[in-house]
């Protein structure tokens, strides 16, 4: 089996980048392919990583309140490439009412403060598009 | 040493295995073992949040070789271990101080008066991220960003609107910004100008704190070695024309938040304050003239004991190093005065009323610990910005623990506690050994850029979350009691309307003011930034001729290129 490949971005301003760092290690503990781009991405440069890495997962950790933003851009992005079978997570301070909408541009996976790392590993696991085999 | 006399030899034996036997041996084998033996204890790993193990009791035996004037001696004498203050609350209680901000400068200044006028003893200005991070509302980063985590500041025009009437020479006020440190404080100094205020009776304190951002929160613009260069500027300026401003507020708030223990907090912060006084030294200050300005900023978390340990080890270590390693005379500049804040990290989005009692155990231990001011969290911080109501509550918490607990009529109550004391020499034993290590580096500007404390504060963040996720560490509501289907509480939610407005501000003020003036001032700046004359006098030209907090920082990222860190997980 292939590794699941994962992008964890920090888009926005922001720098509050514990959550993104703890993730990104656990997701590579559980045996993911991480890789982490650092802070203030654009989603250009987010969607940019995700085409170039072969990604299968794409998560963003936003704690700012800039999601409403943020997320729209990345998955027209996404659709604009073909990637719209890259499964989007994200990760931060998200307010009830934002959820939903969340959900209606297609973001899979919403995490709030406090969710368990496995909670989040079990999910992409469970979500994830099927890789080809290596042949 | 008694001497067995008469005895036989059995005897003798049995004598000296009872004088070598400390007391609490003796407890533990003939009191304790037998009640273990019906009950045992509990089997976790009994620590510290910060992973420290803690014994099961602690007694004189404890403290080998205590010493009450060296390791503590009384409040207000050297090092200061028990308080600054010969009186401790019982002169005066702590400055509430609670930092707000959020969306247009009038909406937080209506916030601010709210803040005032319920008993509030001085204003804590929350900035939002373009602003933190010297960008324009208009700048591609700045998309979504405007006015949510804190106010949108982009000119002089706006700082007038956020301290419209409060008479600044009434009121203290701390603002948290760092990089555009000096852009902010001299828009600070434009507004009380205007209002008439002497700038050599203002006060108040600036965080101006870079090497934690590099550290920690990750909000620096220029590279290290510039933005201690603009540190030192301020200290040189404020030495001279500010002379009651708190130039530095030397933060472990923002290295705790993400994600060290008490200690990293601790030796990290101490030492950042090192590297900024021996910079101004270097600069030709002679420490007495800005020491006494140097205050500092703690994050009080969960673990009772272990943060008021931290406090008490931290004025004890700042006293030692100022007058052992830099030589000062001024008992001002030995003793460390400290603003606290609440954990915000402990916070959780479920159940969160839960987060009132929280921040009241994190709020007493910084007034057991000797805070000088205080700011509590709001019990909705980890859905949005607090409400109103949120913030309110937050205030009163501070005012039940001042007004009703009692803990304040008595100073340092915990002082000669075996446990208090034998934590407060461990961390301050422990915080020497990372100077030591530091040092070894070359100091922190070095041991930031080969990223040691960014990789220290990452590996204890992460054994954190471990230990939160075998449930050896239980957060209540998140990995024990869970409680299914909660009702959402209500919560502060900020749209574009602030944004919009920012921008079309912007847009407005570019087409008024002097442009030429404005140009001149940058050139100015530019000047000076490539000299070695100190950036703060063209900045205030700048900010009078309303550049913007965009346009002034770029005008030396143009100098200076700006900052990349390599991403380490």
């Amino acid at each position: 089996m292939q590794k699941i490949r994962v992008v964890i971005a920090k888009p926005g301003l922001d720098g509050h980048d514990r959550g993104a760092k703890v993730i990104a290690r656990a997701l590579r503990d559980a045996g993911m392919e991480v890789i982490y781009t650092g802070l203030r991405q654009t989603p250009e440069q987010i969607v940019g990583a995700a085409l170039q890495e072969d990604a299968d997962v794409i998560g963003l950790s936003i704690l700012s309140g800039a999601h409403m933003h943020i997320c729209p851009r990345v998955m027209d992005l996404l659709k604009e490439k073909a990637l719209d079978d890259v499964l989007v997570v994200i990760g931060g301070i998200i307010p009830d009412v934002d959820i939903p909408k969340l959900q209606a541009i297609g973001v899979r996976g919403i995490f709030l403060p406090g969710s368990p790392m496995q909670e989040i590993i079990d999910f992409i696991n469970a979500n994830v598009r099927p890789r080809a085999e290596a042949i | 040493m008694r001497s067995p006399r008469n005895g036989t030899g059995v005897d003798i034996i049995s004598h000296m295995k009872t004088a070598a036997e400390t007391a609490r041996q003796r407890w533990e084998r003939e009191v304790l073992e037998p009640a273990l033996k019906k009950a045992p204890e509990r089997s976790i790993p009994l620590t510290t949040i910060s992973g420290r193990p803690i014994d099961r009791l602690y007694t004189k035996e404890d403290l080998p070789g205590f010493d009450y004037t060296r390791d503590l001696n009384d409040p207000g004498q050297f090092p200061y271990t028990r308080g600054i203050h010969p009186a401790g609350y019982r002169g005066r209680l702590w400055t509430m101080r609670q930092f707000a901000g959020f969306g247009t400068p009038e909406e937080t200044n209506g916030r601010f008066k709210a803040l005032l006028n319920a008993g509030g003893g001085g204003l804590s200005v929350a900035f939002d991220l373009p602003t933190l991070m010297g960008r324009d509302p208009d700048h591609e980063l700045s998309l979504g960003e405007v006015g949510k985590c804190g106010v949108s500041i982009v000119s002089l025009a706006d700082m007038e609107r956020l301290f419209d009437g409060i008479a600044l020479g009434d009121i203290t006020t701390s603002m948290t910004i760092n990089s555009p440190a000096p852009m902010i404080f001299a828009m600070y100094l434009a507004v009380a100008e205007k209002q008439g205020a002497d700038w050599k009776q203002l006060s108040g304190t600036i965080q101006n704190d870079i090497l934690k951002e590099f550290i920690a929160q990750k909000e620096y613009i220029y590279p290290p070695r510039q933005s201690m260069r603009l540190i030192t500027d301020v200290f040189a300026f404020c030495s001279k024309e500010v002379p009651r401003w708190n130039t530095v507020s030397v933060s472990g708030y923002h290295i705790r938040e993400a994600g060290s223990t008490s200690l990293q907090e601790l030796a990290f912060t101490l030492r950042d304050g090192i590297e900024y006084v021996q910079y101004a030294i270097d600069a030709g200050l002679d420490v007495d003239d800005f020491a006494p300005r140097i205050s500092f900023f703690f994050n009080s978390h969960s673990d009772f004991f272990e943060e008021i340990a931290k406090f008490r080890a931290a004025r004890k270590l700042w006293a030692e190093i100022m007058r052992d390693r830099f030589g000062a005379k001024h008992e001002r500049s030995c003793k460390l005065r400290f603003h606290t804040q609440t954990a915000g990290v402990s916070l959780t989005a479920q159940q969160p009323y839960n987060n009132v009692v929280r921040t009241a155990l994190q709020a007493l231990a910084a007034v057991l610990g000797g805070t000088q001011s205080l700011h509590t969290n709001s019990l909705d911080e980890a859905l949005a910005l607090p409400t109103a109501e949120a913030a309110t509550l937050a205030l009163r918490t501070q005012q039940i623990i001042a007004h009703e607990s009692g803990v304040t009529n008595t100073v340092d109550p915990l002082g000669g506690s075996y446990f208090v004391e034998r934590l407060t020499l461990d961390m301050e034993r422990g915080a020497r050994e990372y100077f030591d290590i530091i040092d070894r580096m070359g100091g922190m500007v070095e041991a930031i850029e080969q990223g040691f404390p960014q990789r220290e504060i990452a590996e204890a963040s992460y054994r954190f979350q471990q230990s939160v996720e075998a449930r050896d560490k239980i957060i209540v509501g998140v990995n024990d009691f869970v409680q299914e289907d909660e009702k959402p509480i209500p919560i502060l939610y900020i749209d574009d309307s602030t944004a919009n407005r920012q921008l079309a501000r912007l847009e407005a003020l570019r087409t008024t003011r002097d442009n030429d003036k404005v140009r001149f001032a940058l050139d100015a700046l530019r000047e000076t930034a490539r000299g070695k004359g100190n950036t703060m006098y063209p900045l205030l030209d700048a900010v009078r001729a309303y550049a913007t907090v965009g346009e002034m920082c770029d005008a030396l990222r143009d100098v200076w290129g700006e900052y990349e860190e390599t991403p380490l997980i």
